[in-house]
């Protein structure tokens, strides 16, 4: 490379030799693939079949955290988006914002664990763009993923897919994304030994549908957490849903960390969870089948699909709910407010 | 953390078998109207989170009181310290909370956005540390809470002053417990029969801050927060009424000793004294605030920092304030959850993650 500061520079991203150099060593070099190698203006892709198409920025502040770090983050958010709709994820492209002195090195450890991360998916990297912006007019890296996937015939899954009587089941463990980002965030002196779950959910989809190709919903909790997740479900659903608050899996040092920050479980951000809805005949094959990856060992059922007008629901209406400790039912309302900024 | 004892203690108080023993004692006693207020904002969470309004049965009525130290915050010092937050120079430290807290004109997150340098601290020690890291600023610590977080701020400030870190500055709006609840008996319209007390404030205080109280033959409890700590707190105020009783007892013990907290009691007496205090809700109680002593007016923001906030009013059509009393339910206030929303607060009640709104919004609805 041509600088010798060791640090991004504003001529990094004006196009120029620098760019191109830059662009060559650190980006070409760790995702090289026929496809990208041809360096065109735009990667060619020869297609066919039902696609699903996504695209995700990524601002997670701390950039390096327990467990991960905004390159790992920025692979496996869109190929888990792809795998939410049943697609196998196939093509990644990579759009750089780069603030002005960030350290090259820090961006090769980026990229080399993109790489990895896209290795774990399998998925290419086959276009990208890199731009650099004055100090102060970003925080060290912002990175933009689109990704294509492949969805196999007869796989139909949605949001509003879910009917009454499915069987809701959660992958593993929730909230250790959250807890991972939170202990690391400024201000914050709390020593948790909790790593980031972000890992790549392609492969535990698969072995979802080779048990049943009638998953209904699939939905990776990200921001907003479980809450979010189940709210969007029961709304684009029509129907409404209940968990059993003792039956979701959740680490005894995540749950410590939320009863001292006073936060709820439920709406922490997850990196590596699916929560899958499922007809009830199908639920044990579809439990068996992700128990045998190592990304969904620990996962249980947590609750089921009530209809619209379930004389049980607490408020009357559509709505998320859990079974209490008690015995007695409470809301679980949709996630609002500022929970906690640039987890992802 | 890694110590996985303390997590086994959470699930033994979490136990369904436990928590339902209690429950079915409870409605298996004789009928008979009863309301218990539950004075800490934590109770109130854990009382809709947890269900317990909806499992216990109709004779018996929980109401919320005015435990949430953000709620009672009233809107002239949340302006006060917006308005300080606004200075040039300053980095307005806060609980987070606070953040979503509305004011008059505009809460401290649109303070934010409109250029003031806000940063959310988890300790007051935090604070401290970025009043050392930020030597060319003043750094205002915004001190809202009870007699659990007057301790820690007063032992930040006191270590202010021995470091000799003069940029660092606390804007006390402390509250003290026990006069708010004396101050709540005396409301003609607040028809409580006793008193589910804070766990964390009697650690400090300790039981016998509430005699007064039990002289007025109000039963108190001290209660710890799960939900077994609650529901076996409640069958213990019902022995109390069903004999006839009124005594402070003190349910939480794994938490709460004869004396308090004496070296919290101390720091706190060393660096504050009470003063007269403005709750949401109940208006001027005497003697029910901390504010800082003649020794560490180097450290008060009040002192140091003039701002006018006089054009400070309580939000219209909220009814926060009679909330906070027991008096109205926040299903009862017109704004509850369409023009007041977790998104768009108007009262603090709807955001404070110890507020009475916030409960039954994010649990009961």
């Amino acid at each position: 490379m041509t600088n010798s500061s060791g640090k991004i520079q504003m001529a990094h991203g004006t196009g120029g030799r620098l760019t191109r150099d830059l662009v060559a060593a650190v980006f070409g070099k760790k995702f090289s693939n026929v496809i990208l190698d041809r360096m065109d203006d735009a990667a060619m892709l020869e297609l066919e079949g039902r696609f699903a198409f996504t695209t995700d920025g990524h601002v997670v502040s701390p950039i390096f955290f327990p467990g991960g770090d905004i390159g790992r983050l920025s692979i496996t958010g869109t190929v888990n988006d792809l795998a939410m709709m049943g697609a196998t994820p196939l093509y990644i492209s990579a759009g750089f914002i780069i603030e002005e002195g960030m350290p090259l090195a820090d961006l090769e450890r980026l990229a080399l664990s993109m790489r990895e991360a896209a290795g774990e998916a399998g998925v290419q990297v086959v276009a990208g763009d890199t731009k650099v912006v004055e100090k102060g007019a970003a925080d060290r890296i912002f990175v933009n993923t689109s990704g294509i996937g492949l969805i196999p015939p007869g796989v139909h899954i949605s949001g509003a897919g879910a009917r009454p009587g499915d069987v809701v089941i959660l992958s593993g463990p929730i909230g250790d994304h959250g807890i991972a980002i939170i202990s690391q965030r400024q201000g914050m002196d709390f020593d948790v030994e909790i790593k980031s779950d972000c890992a790549p959910l392609g492969g535990l989809v698969r072995r979802m549908l080779d048990a049943s190709p009638r998953l209904n919903v699939l939905r990776d909790p990200t921001r907003g957490g479980l809450a979010a997740s189940l709210n969007e479900i029961a709304a684009a659903s029509r129907v409404s849903v209940e968990i059993d608050e003792s039956r979701v899996p959740m680490r005894a040092a995540v749950r410590a960390a939320c009863e001292l920050l006073g936060l709820d479980p439920l709406m922490l951000a997850n990196e590596g969870k699916l929560v899958a809805f499922v007809a009830a005949q199908d639920a044990g094959r579809v439990l068996e089948a992700m128990r045998g990856s190592p990304l969904g060992a620990e996962a249980a059922i947590i609750g089921n699909v009530l209809g619209a007008e379930d004389p049980h629901l607490p408020s009357g209406r559509p709505c998320v709910c859990a079974r209490t400790v008690m015995g007695s039912r409470r809301i679980i309302q949709m996630p609002s407010g500022e929970h906690l900024p640039r987890i992802c | 953390m890694t110590d996985p004892q303390p997590l086994a203690f959470l699930d033994e108080f979490r136990s369904p078998r436990h928590v339902r023993g209690q429950l079915k004692k409870l409605t298996t006693r004789q009928e008979r109207r009863t309301r218990i207020m539950e004075v800490c904002g934590t109770h109130t969470m854990a009382v809709s989170r947890h269900g317990i309004r909806q499992a216990v049965p109709d004779w018996l009525t929980l109401i919320s009181g005015p435990g949430c130290p953000v709620c009672v915050t009233a809107n002239r010092d949340i302006d006060t310290f917006i308005e300080m937050a606004m200075l040039p120079g300053v980095i307005a430290a806060t609980f987070g909370d606070m953040l979503k807290v509305p004011g008059t004109r505009f809460g401290l997150a649109e303070a934010r956005s409109r250029g003031a340098q806000v940063q959310i601290v988890y300790s007051t020690l935090d604070a401290l540390r970025l009043a050392r890291e930020n030597p060319d600023k003043n750094v205002i610590f915004f001190g809202v809470g009870f007699e659990t977080t007057a301790p820690t701020v007063a032992a930040a400030i006191h270590e202010a002053r021995l470091t000799g870190t003069n940029n660092f500055f606390v804007f006390s709006v402390h509250k003290l417990v026990p006069p708010a609840l004396e101050a709540l008996c005396r409301l003609p319209e607040l028809a409580v029969d006793a008193f589910l007390c804070p766990g964390h404030v009697s650690a400090v205080i300790g039981p016998h801050a509430y005699q007064p109280l039990a002289e007025q033959h109000i039963p108190c409890v001290i209660s710890g927060f799960e939900p077994l700590d609650i529901m076996h707190s409640l069958n213990m105020i019902l022995d109390q009424l069903e004999n006839g009783e009124a005594k402070v007892e003190v349910q939480y013990s794994r938490g709460v000793r004869a004396g308090g907290n004496p070296a919290a009691l101390e720091m706190m007496d060393a660096v504050f004294q009470p003063c007269a205090a403005e709750w949401r809700g109940l208006g001027t109680i005497p003697g029910s605030g901390l504010t800082l002593r003649e020794g560490f007016a180097a450290h008060d923001a009040l002192q140091r920092f003039r701002v006018d906030a006089s054009y400070s009013r309580e939000p219209s059509g909220c009814i926060c304030g009679a909330i906070l009393t027991g008096s109205k339910l926040p299903t009862d206030c017109r704004l509850f959850a369409d023009v007041c929303h977790p998104d768009h607060p108007v009262g603090p009640c709807m955001v404070s993650s110890e507020g009475t709104c916030a409960a039954y919004y994010h649990y009961e609805i």
